[in-house]
């Protein structure tokens, strides 16, 4: 079993607002975070697959490829984008980092070629902030 | 001792923004601005590298105490810029393209009017680990 982890970026804006709150709840509970204008994060995400090397290629997976299924099913979707309302897999959702990461996850399951299994998703809201969601 | 020395903070803000030129059309400014124009704004962890350069003090050893420094920027940048939309929340970008280059001249700005005379400035700052701008240069 080998892990192979592929990392990408994308910029995005969001605020932390539930709407069936009023607006002093929200800013108790979100504080800055539910700022009614966005605000907003570099955001850096490992996706992390595993399982055995093809004996042919010696590869888990061709990178190249499992870089271009991230950009195609989430970067692309994502990246300088305003995640509250532009986002369909976040759409009714609170755009935690929670959240995004497992939306992130159920977009990539179900791409990837058979032999292979997402192992990981690790998402940095700021180089301080991350979480990871293991499915 | 009489030696002149750099001394550093970083401070850091998250923000929304948009570029754009309000006189032009939304094809315009996606033309000019690609992405960063998206209508409905993107964001930045940005980070902040404040150099302050002067002589220490003979008695304290200190060209600026970094507490100090670290509350002028708290109070008179974080506080303006920290979660907020840089186009709709701030009187500083209201009229002025929050491009990489105008927000680092705008900090410097205010920082410069909260420092003594005889220090020297130098703001970094970082929109993407591989996107900054300095000022002056």
């Amino acid at each position: 079993m080998v892990f192979l982890t592929r990392i990408e970026h994308f910029n995005a804006a969001h605020k932390l607002y539930n709407p069936s709150w009023g607006h002093q709840k929200n800013e108790e509970v979100f504080g800055a975070c539910a700022n009614e204008n966005w605000h907003g994060h570099n955001y850096e995400l490992f996706v992390t697959i595993k399982g055995d090397p093809d004996p042919d290629t010696g590869f888990l997976m061709d990178v190249k490829k499992l870089s271009n299924l991230i950009k195609d099913l989430v970067t692309e979707k994502l990246d300088h984008k305003n995640l509250n309302i532009e986002v369909s897999f976040l759409k009714d959702k609170m755009c935690t980092t929670e959240n995004l990461a497992i939306g992130i996850w159920n977009e990539l399951q179900g791409s990837l070629p058979e032999a292979v299994r997402l192992h990981s998703v690790k998402l940095y809201e700021t180089p301080r902030i991350f979480v990871e969601y293991f499915g | 001792m009489k030696k002149r020395t750099a001394i550093f903070r970083k401070e850091h803000f998250n923000a929304a923004h948009r570029l754009f030129v309000p006189g032009w059309t939304d094809e315009q400014n996606f033309r000019q601005f690609g992405k960063c124009s998206n209508p409905h704004y993107h964001g930045h962890n940005y980070e902040l590298v404040v150099k302050v350069t002067g002589i220490p003090d003979p008695q304290t050893g200190y060209v600026i105490n970094l507490s100090t420094l670290s509350s002028i920027i708290q109070q008179n940048v974080l506080a303006k810029f920290d979660h907020k939309n840089l186009n709709l929340d701030t009187s500083e970008f209201a009229n002025l393209n929050p491009t990489a280059e105008n927000i680092v001249f705008v900090i410097y700005e205010i920082l410069r009017k909260e420092l003594d005379p005889s220090l020297e400035l130098s703001v970094r700052l970082y929109e993407t680990e591989r996107n900054f701008v300095e000022y002056p240069a």
